[in-house]
């Protein structure tokens, strides 16, 4: 099994470890229907959160996946400004590295954060990007295609990739670091990605990347997608004039009672979350029988197991360099 | 490279029968659950499976259990991949557990095993079947069944191979070379 | 102290012996002798008048822990450099008599190099008012060129302005073309790359049309403008259109804009990190091409330093800029001499002659003529070396080339006839002023 140091991107994962991290992710979730659910794993070793944006369902996410493992987890809420000097970011890993931990799971809001920690030689432990500014979000975009693969090939997921697996992401794609890890990695499972939003919120160097997109998400519908994942849209945009208001917004773009009742009867509804109810997404959308949003929240904790599980287990993580080696055989 | 072959198909096959028979003279009327191993234990299991089945059918169900997650040795290893844990409908409580493995050597990969079935469940009892016993246990652990004892030095490898994955039964002991 | 130079190579090519004394090239030939002279053997070494920069950042007065006057003098004089223009955005703005002869008058006392600070346009930057333009040009501090570098007179009235007040006192508006409502925020070159990496884009646009702006102001009042680091393709197609219609504008680029791209930018290393951003393959190529034609007239620094804890962070909470006074030959001759575009005559005028006649600075134009001030400096074209921390001399270590193998050495640099830098090494203030004879 490959053995990650860090997770910083998608990018960074082969086919092979990307889905062997989603049948890791199978494993992970028998045991939550166990008597224990709970393993011995990772017992010994410390997980920070170091989070210097507000996610509470992420790091809930991470700390329960850590506790699973039978990990020790602290949390650091170090919310601070953006562009704030950046003394925060080096003091702040330091100070809790000084405390003795083994994994560093780092949300911030400048993008390239995690990579930077990671380079940096600031602190030996690893590296897990739980959301780095617009840039990416790597274990949204693998419980995204866990929970594709998962509802397309059922029980038989074990070993499958997403071959042929045809995905529409919509909204903003430009501010989106979700769209962006899940546009890579669903390219390297062999799914094919279409993005639509209104043109002021997809890149200008969109063409350089490895999916189609477009401004009309009616003519995507009717061309009865896989999967449609709506992304969170924030008003606040409507003020550096992305679009005019959300009347406008949710009219093009959201999908709404009557775009839901268009849909091809396979296509299935996903959100990141959290969810605007109204604007992007319209309640009955969020919560008919075709949504996967709350499976996306079951699998987040399975696939941050084995997120943890690679990152600090086996002799190349930092863990087992610590390790005197024993008498053995 | 010497490569001495200990047990060929027939002795593998008889072997295995006699351990089914002992499991159930030992345990005899209760609900039997055969859990092996991975990876060669669970082939094990499942031919101990089918000769109880034979004999007594319904008397035992079987499954696979990865112990992977409850070694004490993970990090002086490379990572290693997991294999899927596959509990019987029936569940363990109450139980009789037959772990099933290829071969039983410093007791470690049973102790883990051990750990493993405590969070599954509670069972009645808990016994070990190992296809060879080669010695030097590290823990107070031992076989109820055991189908061959092999006493072997630490620079022997015992190597065994079953037909549904290495294309042929057999077990074989191969000397490491000196390296004077 | 003279100083006899012998069988350097000038840049027109000949091999001669130089001698200097009591400030000026007081003859050249070949056999020279002097008795008492320092002897410099530059048998193999390129000899260049000296470097003038029209666009540094010494960061006095207020910024003192990046560099100081001292600090910066020092680096551009490793550099090869004998006059720099320090530009006016430092704490308080240059933007009266006052701070503009401090900072010239610091140049004077520690005499490395001639520092010729730059005036704001506008009063504390602020792009609403015009700053005590003439009153600076009047100074002892004499300011010819006019800037707000750092921010752009994005106010088209205030730059017409500005184009035509300065002409009162024959001085140039060098524009620091950046639109502020497309860049808020704005991180790295707008492109693919920056919308991989999750970094707001900084569109060529935003560059081009303020000199297409600017150019037709320039041309409409009849002023001189001067562009600051040209970055894109399409800036050049601007400016390559302006003179065609004889608009009076010059341009400046950077020498890392000369040799380095977006791409470097991938891991997020923060030293990359530049304001105008590192570009597109093609824009390096256009630029290199556009300097070699002279569309693009000269290259001038923009000597940024900025303290250790202002680069090791993350990419959007670092500053903007690069220091490049020490690296500037090396690079200049990685990117456009050693393939074969420009040579050292070239360098001489896009590194010296002419930015001296755009900042009116004298003493430049007939560089290597006997009666001419003595200011030069010898390198050695063939040396490499690993660019490293050791070759930086400055207050700051904000180098893009760190670890980077790059050509040419300084071995010498003469300022006003006075050595700042010999083998290699620079000089102290006691060794210079020994020189003199104090």
């Amino acid at each position: 099994m490959t053995q990650l140091r860090h997770l910083l991107s998608v990018r960074d994962l082969d086919r092979e470890t990307a889905v062997s991290i989603l049948d890791l992710a199978e494993d992970m979730a028998d045991v939550a229907t166990r008597a224990v659910p709970k393993l011995p794993t990772l017992r010994g070793r410390t997980v920070a959160n170091l989070f210097f944006e507000d996610s509470t369902r992420t790091r809930l996410s991470f700390e329960a996946a850590a506790k699973r493992l039978g990990a020790d987890v602290i949390t650091v809420s170090a919310k601070g400004s953006s562009v704030s000097k950046g003394e925060s970011l080096k003091d702040t890993s330091q100070t809790i590295a000084a405390m003795g931990i083994d994994a560093v799971v780092l949300r911030h809001g400048a993008s390239g954060a995690a990579r930077v920690l990671a380079d940096s030689g600031w602190i030996d432990a690893a590296v897990i990007n739980a959301g780095d500014g617009t840039h990416e979000h790597p274990t949204q975009g693998l419980l995204d295609a866990y929970t594709m693969r998962k509802a397309k090939h059922g029980d038989g997921s074990r070993g499958a990739d997403l071959d042929g697996l045809r995905v529409t992401i919509v909204g903003d794609i430009l501010h989106s670091r979700v769209a962006r890890s899940n546009v890579w990695l669903l390219q390297t499972l062999g799914a094919t990605v279409h993005l639509v939003g209104p043109e002021t919120l997809l890149p200008q160097g969109v063409d350089g990347w490895p999916v189609t997109s477009g401004t009309d998400l009616d003519a995507a519908l009717d061309d009865a997608p896989d999967v449609v994942m709506m992304l969170r849209v924030q008003s606040e945009r409507m003020l550096a004039a992305y679009f005019p208001n959300e009347r406008e917004y949710a009219r093009q773009w959201g999908l709404d009672d009557v775009r839901l009742a268009r849909l091809a009867p396979d296509t299935m509804v996903m959100h990141p979350g959290p969810m605007n109810r109204g604007l992007e997404i319209s309640s009955a959308a969020a919560d008919s029988a075709r949504s996967l949003v709350l499976d996306q929240v079951t699998n987040g904790v399975s696939i941050r197991m084995a997120v943890l599980y690679l990152v600090l287990s086996g002799s190349g993580s930092t863990a087992g360099s610590e390790h005197t080696s024993g008498l053995s055989v | 490279m010497a490569a001495r072959t200990v047990l060929q198909q027939a002795d593998i096959t008889r072997a295995l029968t006699r351990i089914s028979h002992e499991i159930l003279e030992s345990d005899h009327g209760a609900d039997l659950v055969i859990l092996g191993i991975p990876t060669r234990g669970v082939l094990l299991a499942q031919r101990i499976g089918a000769i109880l089945e034979q004999l007594a059918p319904g008397t035992a169900q079987v499954g696979a259990l990865d112990v992977t997650m409850y070694r004490d040795d993970l990090a002086k290893q490379p990572t290693r991949t997991p294999s899927p844990t596959l509990v019987p409908s029936g569940g363990i409580d109450g139980k009789t557990v037959v772990l099933v493995d290829d071969v039983l050597y410093s007791g470690r990969t049973i102790r883990a095993a051990l750990d493993a079935l405590n969070d599954l469940g509670r069972p009645r009892a808990v016994r070990l079947a190992t296809l060879i016993d080669r010695g030097h246990r590290e823990l107070p652990i031992r076989a109820d069944f055991v189908g061959k004892n092999l006493p072997t030095s630490h620079s022997q490898r015992i190597y065994v191979k079953l037909l549904e994955t290495d294309g042929q039964d057999l077990v074989a002991i191969f000397d490491e070379e000196d390296h004077g | 102290m003279s100083l006899l130079i012998r069988a350097a190579t000038l840049p027109d090519g000949s091999r001669t012996d130089l001698l200097v004394d009591a400030g000026i090239i007081a003859e050249i030939g070949s056999g020279l002798s002097h008795r008492g002279a320092t002897v410099i053997d530059a048998d193999g070494l390129q000899a260049l008048p000296g470097l003038v920069d029209l666009h540094t950042h010494l960061r006095e007065p207020g910024f003192e822990q990046s560099e100081t006057v001292l600090s910066g003098s020092r680096a551009a004089a490793a550099g090869g450099f004998t006059a720099v223009h320090a530009m006016a955005n430092t704490s308080p703005v240059a933007d009266t008599a006052g701070v503009v002869e401090q900072v010239a008058s610091l140049g004077d006392q520690h005499g490395y190099v001639t520092v010729r600070p730059i005036g704001a346009v506008s009063m504390g930057l602020a792009g609403e008012r015009l700053s005590e333009i003439g009153a600076m040009a009047q100074s002892r501090a004499a300011v010819r060129v006019f800037s707000d570098d750092g921010k752009c007179v994005s106010d088209a009235l205030l730059m017409r302005r500005a184009l035509e007040y300065v002409t009162t006192f024959g001085g140039v508006v060098a524009q620091h073309a950046q639109e502020p409502r497309l860049t808020e925020g704005a991180q790295l070159n707008e492109g693919t790359l920056s919308s991989e990496l999750g970094l707001a884009g900084w569109p060529a646009v935003a560059e081009e049309a303020i000199i297409a702006r600017d150019v037709l102001l320039a041309q409409h009042v009849g002023a001189r403008l001067h562009v600051c680091h040209v970055s894109t393709a399409g800036s050049v197609e601007v400016v390559r259109w302006a003179k065609a219609r004889g608009i009076q504008v010059t341009a400046e680029v950077t020498p890392h804009h000369l040799l380095l791209d977006e791409q470097l930018a991938a891991g997020y290393d923060a030293r990359f990190k530049v304001n105008p951003p590192l570009r597109r393959e093609e824009d390096v190529l256009a630029l290199r091409a556009a300097l070699a034609e002279g569309v693009i007239d000269i290259v001038a620094t923009d000597h940024a330093p900025h303290p250790i804890e202002a680069k090791e962070c993350a990419w959007q909470e670092a500053a903007f800029g690069m220091v490049g006074l020490e690296s500037a030959l090396s690079v200049v001759q990685a990117a456009v001499v050693d393939t074969g575009q420009l040579g050292w005559r070239d360098i001489a005028r896009v590194l010296s002659s002419k930015p001296a006649e755009i900042g009116r600075l004298a003493g430049y134009d007939a560089p290597f003529t006997v009666g001419a001030p003595a200011h030069l400096t010898l390198i050695d074209p063939a040396a490499r070396r690993s660019f490293g921390v050791e070759h930086l001399h400055g207050k700051s270590v904000n180098s893009p080339y760190l670890g980077r193998e790059l050509p040419g050495r300084v071995v010498a640099t003469v300022h006003g006839g006075v050595p700042t830098v010999l083998d290699g090494e620079l000089r102290s203030r006691e060794e210079m002023a020994a020189h003199v004879g104090y």
